[in-house]
């Protein structure tokens, strides 16, 4: 009778692959696409011009091609592609922790107006910027946008957590539904913003909106800097108390996670992962609801996986989408939006059918 | 030894615990019984840390417990809630290594893998270490959550003479009768190894098979605390109850508890003591 059991139970066994070989073949993807990224463009140059762009940027040739392939490769497609890494690997690495936090795989920054509520702040600053808040935006230069964004993601999560809390615990399905109204108010706060904006400041939020990658710059790629670091060693840090969260809030006090602190920083993280890419790419959906969820599927729902998985993931995610983004129209270019769209909504359909109405409980 | 000193917990004007003190103490396995809205779940939720009281104490070894970090109190008690359920599809061995991989103390995995699979062993459950949790039945979710608790109290590192307290809610309410006595036994070897056990359960017959101590909650507060012998008695039970219950003498001086109103069904009312 055990021996039947045993085979029975064996029958159904889950396997694993090893952490170290997940990393390792994320890497190889990472970097595999970024270099095509480099590569790939418009104007045809390859990557057989890259030595000569260094040499041209390091001032050692005045060559006008050598000029060229340098604008092209080290100030176009390089900055580019280090956004959309950057872009990728915070929001992939916001929706997994929040969907930890949660304990809903349905829990997107994009889809619960995390994203809406730091695009409003963002075009709060760039309108509001040359006006009454001058004196506190000028002195913030480059890092005033991805400030304004991060306080405009934290203040919508903290709303979203009073909203949807009931006797310490939070309702998923209130908190998903609040998301939606949430952003949608902060989103038609920022329509009146526009409205109202005279024409300089809508020139500028015009180039904001329109900007996603195509806008990237050495000066963004600076601006995000400090936010990469501080979330690069903040995050995995969280990735054990976010496991006891996994089995419920008090269970997780339980096994020894100060909850109070764990859930402060995650939703400060969200908030400033969220808040330093739609300062520079604006709101972009569904990278935090696609790649946590394969990322599961792949190694399994542990965090110290999921959220170093997703963060690499999610920047080849981005980057491969922009790829797609400035070739498949060119030589205009798609919105990064519509093609990750495209990718994501069958997904998070996949994700609602297969939980069900249980899935918002 | 884990003692909650004068334990008022109050929501609004209503007293969900009054003035409630109890003492558990290592190698012995204390049954809390009483009836529904007794207070049993949330004294235990007191003594476990997870529900400040509005008055009083819990005293793990003599120390405060809202002194002590959640990280250090995780190494001397563990708990196994009522109902535990896991959003995300995780194998049963990765859910008991949860409990020596969470807090941090620096267990490696290997090893809490390995001191995981000794608790499936001895929750019976080692055959299904590679399956998903939930395509489990109840029961046996059931036991992989005292697995867990096991593997948390079995890895994280503690002081020499600190107590380590296993604390269950109901642990066996949703298992059959071969896996109530399984489990029940395998918490009393857990008590008999030194470990202080508290435990909230409604089986009467079960308390009294298994426990050291019997507590008796009713309306927050503790009515009776003893040996299942002093607690046990018709009367004290009828009475807290609010029904007449029945000790049936079931041969060879084994005895069982049950409401009258069924002893009178199963036609064993005359064989009362």
């Amino acid at each position: 009778m055990t021996t039947f059991d045993s085979k029975l139970a064996w029958a159904g066994a889950t396997v694993r692959p090893s952490r170290g070989k997940v990393f390792l073949a994320l890497a190889a993807l990472l970097l595999t696409v970024a270099v095509l990224s480099l590569a790939i463009g418009p104007t045809g140059i390859s990557l057989q011009a890259l030595p000569r762009a260094f040499e041209a940027s390091l001032g050692f040739t005045t060559d006008a091609a050598a000029a060229r392939d340098r604008l092209v490769l080290i100030d176009l497609r390089l900055p580019r592609t280090l956004l959309a890494a950057f872009v990728g690997a915070a929001l992939a690495t916001s929706g997994a922790m929040m969907q930890g936090l949660f304990r809903n795989p349905l829990a997107d920054p994009g889809l619960i107006g995390v994203s809406s509520g730091a695009a409003l702040f963002a075009i709060s600053a760039i309108v509001l910027g040359h006006g009454i808040a001058a004196p506190i935006v000028a002195p913030l230069g480059i890092y005033a946008l991805p400030i304004a964004a991060f306080f405009g993601g934290l203040l919508t999560t903290i709303i979203l957590v009073v909203i949807a809390s009931r006797h310490g615990e939070l309702a998923v399905g209130t908190l998903l539904l609040a998301g939606i109204a949430v952003g949608a108010f902060a989103a038609s706060i920022s329509g009146v913003i526009v409205y109202v904006s005279d024409d300089r400041e809508l020139r500028d939020l015009t180039l904001w909106q329109m900007g996603s990658l195509s806008g990237a710059s050495w000066q963004k790629v600076s601006a995000v800097t400090p936010f990469a670091v501080v979330l690069a060693l903040l995050v995995p840090r969280l990735a054990r108390g976010l496991n006891g969260f996994l089995l419920g809030e008090a269970e997780a006090m339980h096994l020894g996670v100060d909850t109070e602190r764990t859930k402060r920083l995650v939703i400060a993280a969200t908030a400033a992962a969220v808040g330093a890419s739609v300062a520079v790419a604006g709101v972009i959906g569904f990278v935090g609801l696609v790649v946590p969820h394969v990322m599961r599927l792949i190694a399994g729902p542990d965090h110290r996986a999921v959220l170093p998985g997703s963060a690499v993931l999610g920047a080849a995610l981005v980057i491969v989408a922009d790829i797609v983004a400035r070739m498949i129209v060119r030589p205009a270019e798609l919105p990064i939006g519509i093609v990750l769209a495209f990718i994501g909504a069958p997904v998070f359909l996949h994700l609602v059918l297969r939980r069900g109405v249980r899935g918002l409980e | 030894m884990l003692e909650a000193r004068n334990i008022t917990v109050k929501r609004g004007a209503k007293a969900l615990l009054a003035d409630a003190s109890l003492m558990i103490a290592s190698g012995r396995l204390t049954a809390i019984i009483g009836p529904n809205g007794a207070g049993k779940s949330t004294l235990l939720r007191v003594m476990a840390g997870e529900l400040r009281p509005t008055e009083g104490a819990v005293l793990l070894d003599g120390d405060d417990i809202s002194h002590i970090s959640v990280a250090r109190l995780a190494t001397r008690r563990s708990v196994v809630t009522q109902s535990t359920s896991l959003s995300f599809p995780f194998t049963v061995l990765e859910v008991v290594m949860l409990g020596a991989t969470v807090p941090g103390f620096g267990v490696r995995d290997t090893e809490a893998a390995t001191v995981a699979r000794q608790a499936l062993r001895a929750v019976g459950l080692h055959a299904f270490e590679a399956r998903m949790l939930h395509e489990l039945s109840g029961g046996e979710k059931q036991r992989v959550h005292i697995a867990r608790a096991l593997c948390q109290l079995d890895t994280l590192p503690r002081q020499p003479g600190e107590t380590a307290a296993l604390l269950l809610d109901e642990p066996t309410a949703s298992l059959d009768l071969k896996h109530q006595s399984d489990v029940l036994a395998l918490i009393k070897k857990q008590a008999q190894s030194g470990r202080a056990i508290l435990l909230v359960i409604h089986d009467l017959n079960l308390a009294a098979a298994f426990a050291d101590d019997v507590v008796l909650m009713a309306d927050g507060r503790i009515v009776g605390h003893g040996t299942p012998d002093d607690i046990l008695n018709e009367d004290l039970l009828s009475h807290t109850f609010g029904c007449r219950l029945q000790i049936v003498s079931s041969g060879e001086g084994r005895r069982v508890i049950l409401p009258a109103a069924i002893a009178r069904r199963l036609g064993t009312g005359a064989a009362t003591q």
